[in-house]
């Protein structure tokens, strides 16, 4: 198992370098060089030239990359080129929003969908299946934006029962140790601020967490429903088991195999769903930041977030790997 | 049995099986009535969809969900198992009715270690629990054969071989002290040896503990070996049933007539009639006969013209190593192996599961290089850099593979599946390659109206006949037969042999054949290569071989066929 980590994480080196060197030249490649993209088509020559060399556009490629490596390596990810903030403390700043956010949607996603397959396989062919195939189905057809509207509408606008925006009510006036505003509230005892903050994430982690939840249910279905005529299953009757505990031991357990998979699958979509999501709730997360970066071509914000996606998702897919061997035993002699 | 009849362990009165499918109810067992007493083994015996494994589960109240009893009783000690509710066949199971299931690589959950699946069916049934139940679990595996069984039951599933997850299940099955034990199909998916020493400690163990046995198998010769009583049943009926000898020796009905004759054993000739005759009759009964004259093979002969000539190959696998920087180390597959095919005439290659045979026929068929030695065709070297070479290979031989049902493309009808191999070699126009299909079907005997459907509509014996007339598209010199009988039920798998005989004898076709099965060997084959890790231990012409062996391990796979005293296939001749 440990070498088994230390393989994938032995691995996330050549990728990672790989995807520094696109990132590198996608900057680079931008129409009219990285200057013209910062200042606008309009830009005059002097200015360009400033810019060049202020960022040292100007030297070979090779050095250009090596200095950026270098500075990478030593934890700094550039400065935006609009607010002169640092990347990383910008980061760092938002980071916690979109974890407690995506962590929120991936737990519905998981503590949902699956019971709700696991319920329509053992309901196969009859009302309940059906209900649940065809509201799945409703589920990944609609997109994150339209489900985050409509709910911000319905639920916000209309009822009240939610907060439209933000992360947190101003007039909480809460501290915040670790960023994570649920947490702090639990932290400092302030009970009012974490469930204000707990409100505010209800409605995004739902948009958010739909698609996810709808395919989990579709595989867990799948997945128990060939489980469940599985030989094993048969001769595990045949030896006697019954009731919760064949369920439980020998069902749930096999079935759960394809489920891993696929919500490692989903962090991914989950993160560039968070664009999204971010936007139109406004709350204050990388994903919301990333869309701004996007409007403003703002490179070095760019590729810092897109290098930190790609370490989190593999960092994802090895713990799902990792999980694969907790359950299935066959996989742990590779 | 003197005296007054004791009462049946169990007892079927007029079983009836419905299974409701798309196409409405379709009755899988009809009035199936037999007893079995305390402690005597009894064995159902027939085809695939006969009704046999259908009825066993019916006794244990595993029916597929769309399957229910519909007619008759199931007495069990008195009791009508049948007329239970779920709940009280649930708790019946594993105690007083156990299970050792068909196929030892799918019934083990993959998920849990081996002894404690047996934990979980004692602790389940209340026999025993915690460390206790470690305890017997352990004992258990020991008394199933299961070597090291201390060290082993901390195993999972896919660490043991077949053989041994085969003890495993009957460790499990037996776990309980069940009074009848269902038996369906234990060792069909093991070698011959495995499959005697595991049946050998069935046998011991259920004598010891008094246990009675229903044995479903679809092998004549292993009922006859294993049981005292036979039932046989065909599509559905109990159509005889008697004491194992007397059925063997007096059948009555019809259809045990059949099976007897179809059935291969070493008592059986080399399938002479169409070679003598030249006819194409299909029907198993009249083509399965006694060659008075001995078959006259051609030996290896250095002047002889043979079609393949191997000489010294070697496979050698890389096996990956295990660590992150540890070497991968050499699996040595075929080992120096050297054989001809006389042109006209079958080889056979014989071996249990890993003895090298199917990477032989890789290589034949140039799915896979040799590691060294060569094989040539028609005095040409097989896998050259020469792609004319190549095609013309190609094209002169073709394989039928075991698996009739996975080696059929499931989205071509019969006619483009046939079509295929012509339109690869644009063999002619769609006009002549129509007559060329036609031709085909029909000397696999096939009926032309079969061509627009699709292989999932055919039985398996058509679906074969279907992948030989595929085979025969190109006119080929050599077909490399894998297995190409050993999925099919015996009088199907007669049939199919006797067709391959017919059409070597018309077309002048050589084969390579590929099979673990000796009996079916011996009806087929002129000479036979007998493999055992990765090296051949013996050839020669099948006579010799199977009535003089020179090596221990020729003679041990020989005495591990079940039945071979018996003499099946003669004596409905």
């Amino acid at each position: 198992m440990v070498r088994l980590i230390l393989q994938r994480l032995a691995l996330l080196i050549p990728t990672l370098l790989g995807l520094s060197i696109l990132l590198f030249l996608w900057v680079r490649a931008l129409p009219g060089g990285p200057a013209t993209a910062l200042l606008g088509e309009r830009a005059t020559p002097e200015a360009v030239e400033r810019i060049n060399a202020l960022y040292g556009f100007d030297r070979p490629l090779v050095e250009q990359y090596l200095t950026w490596m270098g500075q990478l390596l030593q934890g700094n990810f550039g400065a935006s080129t609009r607010t002169a903030v640092p990347v990383l403390d910008e980061f760092l700043q938002r980071f916690p929003a979109t974890i407690e956010l995506t962590l929120l949607a991936l737990l519905l996603a998981v503590g949902v969908g699956i019971p709700l397959g696991y319920v329509a396989a053992r309901h196969q062919g009859r009302f309940l299946d059906h209900t649940t195939v065809a509201a799945s189905l409703l589920g990944v057809t609609i997109p994150v934006f339209f489900l985050a509207f409509l709910l911000k509408y319905l639920f916000a606008v209309q009822l009240g029962w939610f907060p439209s925006t933000g992360r947190q009510s101003p007039s909480m006036l809460a501290t915040h140790p670790t960023g994570f505003y649920v947490l702090d509230g639990l932290l400092t005892r302030e009970w009012d601020a974490a469930w204000d903050a707990l409100r505010h994430l209800v409605l995004p982690a739902v948009a958010l967490g739909s698609i996810p939840l709808a395919i989990i249910a579709r595989i867990t279905r799948a997945s128990v429903i060939e489980v469940q005529n599985a030989d094993y299953v048969r001769t595990a009757r045949a030896k006697g088991l019954r009731g919760p505990r064949l369920r439980r031991r020998v069902v749930l357990r096999n079935a759960m195999l394809p489920v891993a998979t696929t919500i490692g699958l989903q962090v991914g979509l989950l993160l560039s769903g968070a664009v999204l999501t971010e936007t139109v709730f406004s709350f204050n997360g990388i994903g919301s930041f990333l869309a701004n970066a996007v409007f403003n071509l703002d490179y070095a914000v760019l590729q810092g977030f897109i290098l930190f996606i790609a370490v989190v998702y593999a960092l994802v897919n090895l713990a799902v790997d990792v999980s694969y061997g907790l359950i299935d035993p066959r996989m742990r002699v590779r | 049995m003197t005296g007054v009849q004791p009462q049946p362990l169990l007892s079927l009165r007029d079983l009836e099986v419905t299974f409701t499918t798309e196409h409405g109810a379709m009755k899988a067992v009809r009035g199936a009535s037999f007893d079995v007493m305390a402690g005597e083994t009894v064995a159902i015996v027939g085809e695939s969809g006969s009704g046999k494994s259908t009825t066993a589960m019916a006794v244990i109240g595993l029916l597929a969900q769309n399957g229910r009893v519909s007619g008759g009783q199931i007495l069990f000690d008195g009791t009508d198992v049948a007329a239970l509710s779920g709940a009280g066949i649930a708790r019946m199971r594993g105690s007083d009715i156990g299970m050792v299931p068909q196929d030892p690589m799918s019934n083990l959950n993959p998920v849990m270690r081996v002894g404690t699946q047996i934990v979980e069916a004692l602790e389940d049934n209340g026999v025993a629990r915690g460390e206790a139940a470690r305890r017997r679990a352990v004992e258990l595996l020991e008394e199933a054969g299961l070597p090291d069984a201390a060290h082993r039951a901390s195993s999972y599933p896919h660490e043991f071989s077949g053989g041994m997850r085969q003890r495993a299940l009957i460790a499990m099955g037996l776990s309980c002290r069940p009074r009848l034990l269902i038996a369906d199909e234990p060792t069909s998916a093991l070698d011959v040896t495995v499959q005697r020493t595991i049946l050998d400690r069935l046998d011991v163990l259920t004598a010891e503990l008094g246990t009675a046995v229903l044995l479903i198998t679809h092998d004549l010769g292993l009922a006859a070996e294993r049981a005292s009583r036979i039932v046989v049943m065909y599509q559905g009926e109990v159509v005889e049933q008697g004491p194992a000898t007397q059925l063997l020796t007096d059948p009555q009905h019809e259809y045990t007539r059949r099976l007897l004759a179809a059935a291969p054993s070493l008592a059986s000739r080399r399938i002479q009639l169409a070679k003598q005759a030249g006819k194409t009759e299909a029907v198993a009964d009249d083509l399965l006969a006694v060659s008075a004259t001995p078959h006259d093979p051609a030996g290896p002969d250095a002047d002889a013209d043979n079609i393949i000539e191997v000489e010294s190959i070697t496979k050698v696998f890389k096996l990956r190593g295990r660590g992150l920087f540890s070497r991968s180390s050499d699996f040595t597959a075929v080992d120096d192996v050297s054989f001809v095919i006389p042109r006209g005439t079958t080889v056979a290659v014989v071996g249990e599961s890993g003895s090298g045979k199917s990477t032989v026929a890789r290589m034949m068929l140039d799915l896979i290089p040799a590691t060294s030695g060569t094989i040539r065709f028609n005095g040409e070297s097989v896998g050259g850099a020469d792609r004319a070479a190549e095609v013309r290979f190609r094209r002169k031989v073709q394989p039928i593979f075991q698996d009739p049902y996975a080696s059929l493309d499931p989205l071509y009808t019969i006619h483009r599946t046939i079509e295929e191999p012509l339109r690869a070699h644009d063999f002619g126009t769609a006009a002549e390659r129509r007559d060329r299909v036609h031709q085909l079907m029909e000397d696999v005997a096939l009926a032309p109206h079969l061509l627009r459907r699709y292989p999932a509509e055919l039985s398996g014996g058509q679906r074969q006949r279907v992948a030989i007339a595929r085979a025969l598209a190109l006119n080929p010199d050599l077909v490399v037969c894998d297995e190409a009988v050993s999925a099919l039920d015996v009088i199907v798998q007669s049939q199919i042999l006797h067709l391959l005989a017919d059409l070597q004898h018309r077309l002048g076709l050589s084969y390579l054949f590929i099979s673990h099965d000796l009996a079916v060997v011996r009806q087929i084959a002129d000479r036979v290569c007998v493999m055992e890790k990765g090296r051949i231990v013996e050839q020669g012409t099948v006579d010799d071989v199977f009535d003089r062996p020179q090596q221990q391990y020729t003679r041990a796979l020989l005495d591990a066929i079940p039945g071979r005293d018996l003499e099946l296939g003669l004596r409905a001749g």
